[in-house]
């Protein structure tokens, strides 16, 4: 089979969309984040927490749903925490993710040898079972967190732009202080939406560590920057940072089909999605302003 | 931002009684006594002379990162990819040094590898500092790339490129003149510890970088830009050539903490040397902000936890420290903030923002 071959086969397309779920699940977290107001760089120990959090309780009841709603909320308790941080504790956003991701990758190895005695990964769960006997195709397309993940872009987008609560939002994004004017309680508001999207990325961290069925000690590899990284490239909006994290997803999973097939060193495909991330910000920069430009108010307090 | 003002010795304080009572929290869900393990850490560090060797020589990196990355922060840039520029600067002075010829005297090797060292982790912050300048992209997201770039590129150059000894994944020895000394060779007690005179230029070029922020043209244009850069854009001060001058000479800093890793330490380059002194640099240089003395010892708190971790490691995970590093940097920052508001100083809030409520 020639390295062609590969690229357009149907495992590649399968682990392609099965690897854009944690990467679009930590962008629309980034995209809430953002959107409010909040830089969110904790994406990435938002996914790595949460991945832990879901096999630990996965392992401890052997239920693949406790595993979820743990790795969702534990991401949304990072996500508070960040916000807590950053918004009354007015410290710079920044600084607190990088904190926390400091202590995300820590405390998971922390964990790692508390609970299981390892320092690299954690026994194995079975995660998500669903449709035994399908095909392939029907398996990445039926799968439940491609599902939810879908559904959490459409809603998002849909909130963002439709309900109370998304204007009320991006009007603290956009000019925090006027929207405090108004009488929109900033800091509240900002609050839920880091913590709502901590839990939006925790599922995706949850969907991580359910594919490779264990914990991997820093498996989130990055994946919640490049999806911070989406969500600029995309210009803050849901459906094209969902998009880029598709494109993104696609290099990753070029390094793992492609791995055994062509003699290129394993080290150049490793580095693509990266090298991606900057072209990709040099070429959204040439096309700046209108739609695709920050929040205005991101970073700012309203008072 | 109030990024060019120094921290205040009562958060500093605050912060780390915080990041005390995590450490006993922490080691007593785990299941172990607060009270041993402060003990441990005691002995593994400041209780011997060894120990305290090795809390220097942990130090050694983190203040030149941790400088790299203050200066960074001095003109409003987050360097977040001191890790990357560490790598590939260390992977060029075990390079340069390992082709030099052997009988080189130090005052023409050392400088030639810790020159390529810093060559090289400059032009790792070149590209960041470029599509900051030109394109406007943040450099948090673009540094963190060149820090995943690195990893691969040097795995590269060690394999593929053939710079690593056949069927390892480390450069040959550098010269013996490339070589920085131990401390052990003036203070016998140190006992073997890998501390090295690395340390004395770590301190020297801290005292260099932050007297340059008063004292030289760049360091005053920089910290003001930091603080209003439409303000310096105004007084024709070339903003965007500043940051990416700053962000270039971070890069070289942290390039140069090498001499803590390769030249003063292991004497070769291999995959992970120094893999988590550039993340450390940034808690230092947030602790430390601006002040030399703030910066030497923060580098002396970091090592000091570092080397704690591993003297505890047989009892609890030494990546405990990890944790603490963080919860240190967030206390610290949240002290200061708390404590400015009370004083009455300008909160961290853009004026622009504020001017709009009041």
């Amino acid at each position: 089979m020639s390295a062609f071959d590969v690229i357009v086969s149907g495992t590649m397309i399968a682990q392609t969309v099965r690897m854009t779920i944690p990467y679009g699940c930590a962008a629309l977290g980034g995209v809430l984040s953002e959107r409010s107001g909040v830089v969110n760089i904790a994406l990435e120990g938002t996914l790595l927490a949460s991945a832990l959090a879901a096999v630990a309780a996965s392992h401890a009841t052997g239920s693949a749903l406790a595993g979820i709603v743990a790795g969702v909320l534990c991401g949304a308790t990072v996500g508070l925490v960040h916000a807590l941080l950053v918004v009354r504790g007015r410290i710079d956003a920044i600084v607190s993710g990088i904190a926390l991701n400091l202590v995300a990758a820590g405390g998971t190895r922390f964990l790692l040898r508390a609970l299981y005695g390892s320092s690299s990964n954690s026994p194995s769960i079975q995660g998500l079972r669903f449709g035994d006997g399908w095909g392939l195709l029907a398996r990445t397309v039926f799968d439940p967190f491609l599902l939810a993940t879908i559904a959490i872009v459409a809603a998002v987008a849909w909130m963002l732009r439709r309900t109370r609560f998304g204007l009320r939002l991006r009007a603290c994004g956009e000019d925090p202080a006027a929207a405090q004017a108004v009488g929109v309680r900033v800091v509240g508001m900002r609050t839920a939406a880091v913590a709502l999207g901590g839990a939006v990325t925790g599922l995706g961290g949850t969907a991580l560590a359910y594919d490779l069925h264990q914990f991997q000690a820093g498996m989130s590899g990055g994946r919640g920057f490049i999806a911070l990284a989406a969500v600029i490239v995309s210009g803050w909006r849901p459906w094209p940072a969902a998009l880029a994290c598709l494109a993104f997803a696609a290099l990753d999973a070029l390094q793992i089909v492609l791995q055994n097939q062509t003699k290129l060193p394993s080290q150049v495909l490793a580095m693509l999605p990266f090298v991606a991330t900057l072209v990709g910000l040099v070429l959204v920069s040439k096309r700046r302003g209108g739609v695709t430009r920050a929040p205005a108010g991101l970073g700012q307090h309203a008072d | 931002m109030k990024l060019a003002s120094s921290r205040s010795l009562p958060a500093a304080v605050a912060g780390l009684a915080i990041g005390w009572l995590a450490f006993c929290v922490l080691v007593w869900l785990y299941g172990a006594s607060p009270r041993a393990m402060a003990g441990l850490v005691f002995e593994g560090t400041w209780g011997t002379s060894y120990g305290a060797g090795q809390v220097l020589f942990k130090a050694t990196p983190l203040l030149f990162t941790g400088i790299a990355v203050d200066l960074a922060l001095r003109a409003g840039l987050f360097n977040i990819g001191a890790e990357g520029q560490l790598a590939v600067g260390s992977l060029a002075a075990g390079v340069i040094g390992a082709h030099l010829p052997p009988g080189t005297p130090a005052l023409v090797a050392l400088p030639l590898a810790v020159g390529g060292a810093m060559a090289a982790g400059a032009l790792w912050a070149l590209v960041p500092a470029l599509l900051k300048g030109r394109f406007g992209a943040h450099e948090v997201i673009s540094t963190i790339m060149m820090n995943r770039i690195a990893d691969s590129a040097i795995g590269l150059a060690l394999g593929a490129g053939g710079l690593a000894l056949t069927g390892t994944v480390r450069t040959a020895d550098v010269a013996s003149g490339a070589r920085v000394a131990r401390l052990e060779t003036w203070f016998p007690s140190l006992n073997g510890s890998a501390a090295s005179f690395a340390l004395l230029f770590g301190v020297a070029g801290t005292f260099l970088v932050t007297g340059s922020y008063r004292r030289t043209r760049f360091g005053r244009e920089i910290g003001l830009i930091g603080q209003n850069a439409r303000a310096m854009a105004a007084e024709k001060v070339p903003v965007r050539a500043r940051l990416e001058q700053a962000l270039v000479i971070s890069g070289a800093i942290a390039g140069a903490a090498s001499l803590g890793t390769v030249l003063g330490y292991k004497g070769y380059f291999e995959e992970g040397l120094g893999a988590g002194a550039g993340f450390g640099g940034l808690a230092v240089a947030i602790l430390g902000r601006g002040s030399a003395l703030g910066l030497i010892f923060a580098a002396l708190l970091f090592g000091t936890l570092q080397q704690g971790g591993l003297a505890v490691n047989a009892f609890v995970p030494k990546e405990l420290m990890d944790v603490l590093t963080g919860v240190v940097v967030c206390a610290v920052a949240l002290a200061d903030e708390a404590f400015a508001r009370r004083a009455g100083m300008a909160s961290s809030a853009p004026t622009l923002a504020k001017v709009g409520t009041s």
